[in-house]
């Protein structure tokens, strides 16, 4: 059972309802993510895993017709309230989609970039840290003698994994990965799948998922979601042998979805 | 009721219709092909009484005396470029950032009337320019635009400005072609920005960028290729622009430094004197055309160049 009093609570949501225009996608969600841990979603498509995470960092907010109400609190601070300063929220939070996407600029650059937008770096310092977030995505010794090569040239897994060492060389607290590795061949998903176990010692991890051996291979604690509800969260190690609820246990025997 | 299917009848035979369908369009290729160099072999063969005679002096002479038989292309020349360099540096920076703005955040209640409205502008026929400018802008340009730039901002003691004016020449006419091509440059830049991946965008934006950083770093980096092809297009098209300057250049074979004085281009001078020319005269004309050809064929290549020099610099290649 995952026990908010004795695990220390990173995100804690409450009844967050989200809109796209007048069609409602997200009801009543409330999920508390757990520090340090790697915390699945998974569901059939369309259900909302994605909508749930992008109101983590406030993504949503760049499309006019889409909106959150409820609260996200992130170390006790409510992130949808209008006074948090969202470019500081988004440093903290780390995203990953689902295609990878490299920044049409060279290898280091792109890893640059994440640091330059936040932070006053000299130029030695630079090439420590990108060198830094290069080693930590377990990027750099394949890389290392082509950082002046474009981001786009490197393959569809190490433009993942680039993304995240550019997501990580921002010090962010939170990552946040919608479905990273559906793009990616089985090779490149192995190397992301143990990346995310060697970075969720530094980093809190939510990754949505289609793939389920993939969240009971990775993930400490599973929330299942079914039309824009949250039908069960606990342990993954529950969800997937002992789930509480039909609906999960329909969709983990793959009777539907 | 059950009825049999009966096999389709070919216009041509099928074992044929591969081979025939290669040759229409290996033929339609070459007759663009064919139409080039037909195009370039008789510009040189007109041309030929002009280059025996003149030389190479021909393009650096500034003489133009019908009635002596003798001419020289640097005017034209030099109108050409000064026009060429108003009109493109004043349209890609304005419509670099119409477009930026209308793709990244204008409502749809501005964007969608804004575009058509771009594409209907681009589309106006160029005398309509010409007319316009010569009725309008010119004595505009008079009253207001050259007092304010000569007197209130004393720009009249710089020689590239001059205290005479009235209206017409080579700044009037830049102008006029910056109108002109800023719908063009501005409607490609915009496809062009809209075909940047929503996700990268977003990805950027989820770093923590601005819309500023998001445009200049990611947008304009990405499109930096269809841009590029944008402005050369926009050059193209000014440097060959015959009808709008032909009203407002001032038509003046005189070689004048002065933004304020009149001039002409080469798509100018050859307008105006193709009617009456024959011999030598009409022999330079065809040289000047060539001497045009010979510019946007230059500016192709640059363009191209370029392109090449920056997609192998994102790694594209």
């Amino acid at each position: 059972m995952i026990d908010s009093r004795t695990d220390k609570v990173k995100i804690s949501v409450r009844k967050l309802n989200f809109h796209y225009g007048n069609h409602q996608a997200l009801f009543n969600n409330n999920l508390d993510i757990i520090a340090n841990k790697v915390t699945a979603v998974i569901g059939p498509s369309g259900c909302g895993k994605s909508t749930h995470l992008r109101a983590y960092n406030r993504i949503f907010e760049l499309y006019n017709d889409q909106r959150a109400t409820g609260t996200i609190s992130i170390d006790g601070t409510n992130i949808l309230d209008k006074s948090v300063n969202v470019l500081e929220l988004r440093r903290k939070i780390g995203m990953i989609f689902q295609k990878p996407t490299p920044f049409p600029m060279s290898v280091f650059d792109n890893v640059a970039y994440g640091l330059k937008l936040h932070f006053k770096v000299k130029r030695h310092e630079l090439q420590e840290r990108v060198e830094q977030a290069l080693r930590g995505a377990s990027l750099w010794e394949e890389v290392k003698d082509k950082l002046k090569k474009s981001g786009m040239a490197l393959s569809g897994g190490q433009q993942q994994r680039l993304c995240i060492a550019r997501a990580i060389a921002a010090k962010p607290e939170i990552l946040l990965m919608d479905e990273p590795t559906s793009a990616i061949d089985p090779v490149g998903t192995l190397k992301v799948e143990e990346l995310i176990n060697e970075l969720k010692q530094q980093f809190t991890i939510v990754i949505v998922t289609h793939n389920m051996q993939q969240a009971a291979r990775i993930s400490d604690n599973t929330a299942f979601f079914y039309e824009g509800v949250i039908i069960e969260y606990d342990e993954t190690e529950k969800i997937f042998t002992n789930p509480k609820e039909k609906q999960t246990e329909n969709y983990i025997t793959g009777r539907f979805g | 009721m059950k009825s049999e299917l009966i096999s389709r009848k070919y216009l041509i035979p099928p074992e044929l219709s591969d081979r025939v369908f290669k040759i229409i369009t290996a033929i339609a290729a070459f007759v663009v092909i064919a139409l080039m160099v037909a195009f370039f072999v008789q510009l040189v063969w007109y041309s030929m009484p002009s280059i025996r005679q003149f030389g190479f002096k021909f393009i650096i002479s500034t003489e133009w005396d019908p009635v002596k038989n003798v001419f020289g292309a640097l005017p034209s020349i030099v109108g050409t470029l000064i026009t060429t360099s108003i009109a493109v540096a004043i349209a890609v920076p304005i419509s670099f950032i119409a477009a930026m703005f209308l793709v990244e955040s204008a409502p749809p209640c501005i964007q969608i009337p804004v575009s058509y409205a771009l594409d209907l502008l681009a589309a106006i026929p160029s005398i309509i320019f010409g007319m316009w400018g010569l009725f309008v802008f010119v004595p505009f340009m008079q009253d207001y635009i050259q007092p304010f730039l000569a007197e209130t901002l004393h720009l009249k003691s710089l020689p590239v400005f001059g205290d005479v004016y009235n209206g017409f020449g080579f700044l009037t006419a830049g102008l006029i072609l910056a109108l002109m091509i800023l719908p063009f440059i501005c409607a490609v830049m915009r496809d062009v920005f809209k075909m940047v991946p929503a996700v990268l965008k977003e990805s950027a934006f989820g770093a923590g960028a601005t819309s500023w950083e998001v445009s200049m770093g990611i947008t304009m980096k990405y499109g930096a290729r269809g841009m590029l092809g944008a402005v050369f297009l926009g050059l193209g098209r000014a440097v060959g622009e015959t009808m709008a300057v032909l009203f407002i250049i001032g038509n003046s074979q005189n070689l004048s430094y002065s933004l304020f004085s009149g001039g002409t281009t080469i798509a100018a001078t050859l307008a105006n004197n193709f009617a009456e020319a024959d011999g030598i005269f009409m022999s330079s004309l065809f040289e000047l055309g060539l001497i045009l050809l010979a510019m946007s064929f230059c500016i192709q290549i640059v363009g191209q160049l370029w392109l090449n020099r920056v997609s192998r610099k994102m790694g594209e290649r």
